[in-house]
């Protein structure tokens, strides 16, 4: 009743303001003419009236709508100050809201699945303590064995090609368990999800497909495929914004149709079956009831107690025990510390933007103290002065808040195309919900936290010498923050700079690569493809093979040399597996170390042989020959002789280590690669020649998709995109900083100039030269750089720790980065000291009299 | 808003002016001459507060208001105590009561 009538009353005053003050008035002034007429004090009646008028919460808004339009007629009235101020709070407020919106749902926001936190990535642990994907037979047994979780599924990449359209298509999928959803959270909306009876060999071929697959035929459901030749019926379709987070680009699921007793049903150590290849990504949804935490325990106890019902390879042993993350942190590990760094630094970008803005809210102070002495004099309280110019700034702080967020749609559009492909979540980037009220709340603050220091200070009766060191403390703080981001910059660049001059073991000029695919795994078909490339003019040479340096792809096999006792575990190790022609190390370049390179002659039904790399043979014979040494390799039971030592090639990223290999030809290993990379290098432009290789190719066979065509000098830069785009936004924010401090320190330059007019002009009446002038304010502006270069180091020092991931081959402290931005810095300061130097030293004495 | 120094013992205003208009609709000089009547002149009512006073306890439910004529054929606002206000006064008695007797009591033990 009390807040219904405090609402409607307040509210009716609002909008009948005229009606409301007659009312108030006619009722004091009858009370007033009865009171004197009974011989009472005459009142005086605008006064009780006022007082009257006061009451109610409306007052508030009454005045915060006078205060508002009152600051923006200021604002209109010096509409050059009001633009710099609001575009450069816009170009802080826009930048943070867009790195905001885009670290927001990697970070922060859980996974778009129900229960989010429940749902954990199990990996095999290596013995160096490394992660490595889980083998079915390890799916089987654990999904036999655990009780914590209530859905536990493998998955694998999976890229069929569909036939039936204009043109044979790939699509990127999985092959799944059929719990797979389950584990997620999220069923399929339309149809139904898959059925256990069908996840085993032989089972219906049935495919779950994508919202944006199902738009292109909405009648699909029920009806079939044709992928990789065989017929698939469609039996649900996922809901549309459903984030595959395992694999984002994904867009059909099929079922894996392992046996789940297969891999115990063979005689132990004789595990030469898909079933115990590492090659799935395993995930569960813990059960409710249980924690994430039990269900990692259960785990490494499964882990550590084999049983003789679920017999284990040697290289599956779980020896090393399993790593449970939960999946939120395993999707967003691996770029988290370079969005934390880059939300620092767009921070402090914003932070710098504040600080010029408040600085020009000084200098504004200086000009307006009369017009406040005059509102003063009038009545208005201290109180209500800071009222009105907090309102001033945050309107204009709003401004700049809508401007930026105008800025930041553009700005995320950017950051998604300019964004590395590891990083996850893309689809989720953008200006939502949480974006929006970010860049409120953070207008709000930077309304307050520009205009608060200029309304203290200009409603203080201070001395001008106070006020200088306050707009000189806000430059160096500028400056100071410049330099910290400069720093983060400049470590970047460097480190980048490190990177490529790393030699990835390969010469990636001139090489052209592509997949080709072959869905009927026929060797001749790889065969004659390559035959056909070689004869295109320009080629100088072309190989094939099974995986691709720097491109994503790691296909790792147990390794196990004959010179070790089964019994010795360090005799049993991971390596990558290079399954190519025999071309293939001349094409890319590798250089033979000992031995020799395989040949044309070494062909199936020959004895098998095989090259090594260099640190293989460092790191498994050490001191000994390792020609002539034999070992087997994954589920190949063959044992093969190594002929050749060549040099270590760079598989994952330049940055890392280098990694065991096994180099054998096509024709000497058990199985096809179904997809392989084409490597080709040519005498000239290697991107000329995409068409012509295209065609020579689909002159084999026109059915077969070619995809992923890239030059080898852009994986290699791609390989490092990460710190790449880190780099990009680090430079961007540090120059936007640089010019941000300049034009800071050139503002509170020209402002002592115009105010110490006077004093310049005696100095120069007294005889003092324009080059004493000159560097008597040069001196002033350098001081405060050099004070804010000192501080900033310090910062610099502190804030650089947090980018020690993101750096290669320098040290976060790395002297010649900080000493250049120091020089970049002092260099710039000084050009933005010159200008208003230079004004002083041409003051003649009489006219700078004369302004007084 | 903000409550200005009266004659009338701060805090007491409300009590005074329920209290008054429980007797009869009053307007506001009515209710501030019935005031200063009854206690013989020991409150003097201040135009400004009592005014303010009478639009917080409208805005409370505690009274209405209204347009009316005065038997001087004069329009006047007249304030009525609504049954929220009765039941207010009710509770704000009790409450002076029980604070004027114990500050009574306090007095009569220190002498």
């Amino acid at each position: 009743m009390s807040l219904w009538r405090q609402a409607t009353r307040g509210l009716w005053t609002l909008t009948h303001r005229r009606a409301a003050d007659q009312d108030i008035a006619d009722e004091v002034r009858h009370y007033l003419e009865l009171q004197a007429a009974e011989g009472g004090p005459r009142g005086h009646a605008t006064m009780v009236q006022e007082q009257v008028r006061s009451y109610g919460w409306e007052n508030v808004v009454d005045q915060v709508i006078a205060d508002t339009r009152y600051a923006g007629r200021r604002l209109l009235a010096s509409p050059g100050f009001a633009t710099v101020a609001a575009l450069t709070l816009a170009v802080g407020i826009g930048a943070s809201t867009a790195i905001f919106s885009a670290v927001n749902p990697i970070l922060f926001e859980p996974l778009p699945y129900p229960d989010a936190g429940r749902v954990v990535m199990i990996s095999d642990r290596d013995a160096g303590g490394g992660r490595q994907d889980v083998t079915f037979g390890t799916y089987a047994e654990l999904a036999a064995r655990s009780r914590s979780f209530s859905a536990l599924a493998v998955a694998k990449p999976w890229q069929p090609t569909m036939i039936g359209g204009a043109e044979p298509e790939r699509l990127d999928g999985q092959r799944v368990s059929a719990g797979y959803f389950q584990a997620i959270g999220i069923p399929p909306h339309l149809g139904h999800d898959f059925d256990a009876a069908d996840d085993r060999p032989h089972g219906q071929n049935v495919v779950i497909i994508s919202d944006a697959l199902w738009r292109r035929d909405t009648t699909i459901l029920g009806r079939q495929l044709t992928l990789d030749g065989s017929r698939f019926t469609v039996i649900g379709v996922m809901p549309r914004g459903y984030d595959n987070v395992l694999q984002p680009s994904a867009q059909i699921w099929s079922l894996l149709q392992y046996e789940s007793s297969a891999p115990f049903l063979r005689d132990v150590g004789n595990h030469d079956t898909r079933e115990w290849g590492h090659h799935l990504t395993m995930i569960g949804r813990v059960r409710s009831g249980s924690s994430t935490e039990t269900a990692r325990r259960e785990l490494l106890d499964l882990a550590r107690t084999p049983t003789l019902e679920f017999a284990r390879p040697f290289w599956a042993s779980l020896d090393d025990g399993l790593l449970v993350h939960a999946l939120q942190d395993d999707v967003t590990s691996g770029v988290r510390p370079a969005l934390l760094a880059i939300l620092g630094a767009v921070l402090l970008v914003l932070a710098i933007a504040c600080l010029n803005v408040t600085n020009l809210l000084l200098a504004r102070g200086v000009q307006r103290r009369g017009e406040l002495a005059m509102r003063a004099a009038l009545g208005a309280g201290r109180a209500r002065i800071i009222r009105q110019l907090l309102t001033e700034s945050l309107l204009l702080a709003l401004l700049g808040g809508v401007l930026g967020l105008a800025l930041s749609t553009v700005g995320t559009r950017a950051l998604v195309a300019l964004s590395p492909p590891e990083l996850p979540r893309v689809n989720a980037i953008g200006i939502d919900g949480m974006a929006f009220l970010f860049a409120f709340g953070i207008t709000t603050i930077c309304g307050v936290g520009i205009g608060l220091i200029p309304a203290l200070q200009s409603t203080r009766n201070l001395r001008t010498r106070r006020h200088h060191s306050m707009r000189g403390a806000l430059v160096i703080t500028e400056v100071a923050l410049a330099l910290v981001l400069l720093v983060g910059a400049g470590l970047l660049l460097r480190s980048l700079n490190h990177l490529f001059g790393v030699s990835p073991g390969f010469d990636p000029s001139r090489v052209l690569t592509m997949q080709v695919q072959d869905a009927h795994e026929r060797p001749q078909f790889f065969a004659q493809a390559l035959d056909a490339v070689r004869r295109v003019p320009g080629v100088t040479s072309a190989a094939f093979t099974s995986q691709l340096p720097l491109s994503g792809e790691a296909d790792g096999y147990g390794a196990h040399m004959e010179s070790n006792s089964r019994s010795d575990e360090s005799g049993d190790f991971s390596a990558l597996r290079y399954t190519a022609s025999p071309a293939y190390p001349r094409t890319l370049g590798i250089a033979l170390r000992r031995g020799r390179l395989l040949d044309d002659h070494d062909v199936a039904g020959r004895p098998h042989v095989v090259l090594v790399s260099e640190s293989f043979a460092k790191r498994n014979l050490p001191g000994q020959d390792p020609i002539g040494q034999r070992l087997r390799l994954g589920p190949d039971t063959t044992w093969a002789t190594i002929v050749g030592v060549v040099a270590d090639v760079k598989q994952l990223s330049l940055a890392g280590d280098q990694t065991d290999a096994v180099y054998t030809t096509t024709t000497q290993w058990s199985w096809v690669d179904a997809k392989q990379s084409l490597v080709v290098r040519t005498r000239g432009d290697a991107a000329a020649l995409v068409s012509a290789i295209k065609a020579a190719i689909w002159s084999v066979d026109k059915d077969q998709p070619i995809v992923r065509v890239a030059l080898m000098d852009d994986l290699v830069a791609q390989s490092e995109a990460k710190r790449h785009f880190a780099l990009t936004v680090f430079e961007a924010f540090g120059l936007a900083a640089l010019a941000l401090a300049a034009i800071g320190l050139y503002g509170v330059l020209s402002g002592t100039v115009t105010e110490r007019l006077r004093e310049i002009g005696v100095r120069s009446a007294l005889g003092a030269s324009p080059a004493a002038l000159l560097t008597l304010i040069v001196r002033e502006g350098m001081t405060l750089a050099s004070l804010g270069v000192a501080l900033g180091l310090l910062g610099a020092i502190i804030a650089s720790r947090a980018i020690t991931t993101l750096l290669f081959g320098v040290s976060a402290l790395d002297p010649t980065t900080y000493l250049g931005v120091i020089i970049v810095l002092l260099g710039v300061s000084g050009l933005a000291c010159w200008l208003p130097a230079q004004r002083a030293s041409g003051v003649a004495p009489l006219i700078a009299l004369r302004t007084s | 808003m903000e409550e200005k120094n009266t004659d009338v013992i701060q805090g007491t205003l409300d009590l005074l002016i329920l209290k008054t208009l429980s007797l009869a609709p009053l307007h506001g000089f009515g209710i501030a001459r019935r005031v200063e009547q009854v206690s013989r002149g020991v409150f003097k009512v201040n135009p400004g507060s009592l005014l303010v006073a009478l639009q917080r306890l409208e805005r409370a439910g505690w009274l209405d208001a209204e347009w009316r004529q005065t038997e001087n054929a004069r329009r006047a606002k007249f304030y009525t105590l609504t049954k929220a206000g009765k039941k207010q006064l009710e509770v704000e008695t009790e409450d002076w009561t029980r604070r004027a007797g114990a500050v009574m009591r306090l007095l009569k033990a220190e002498g």
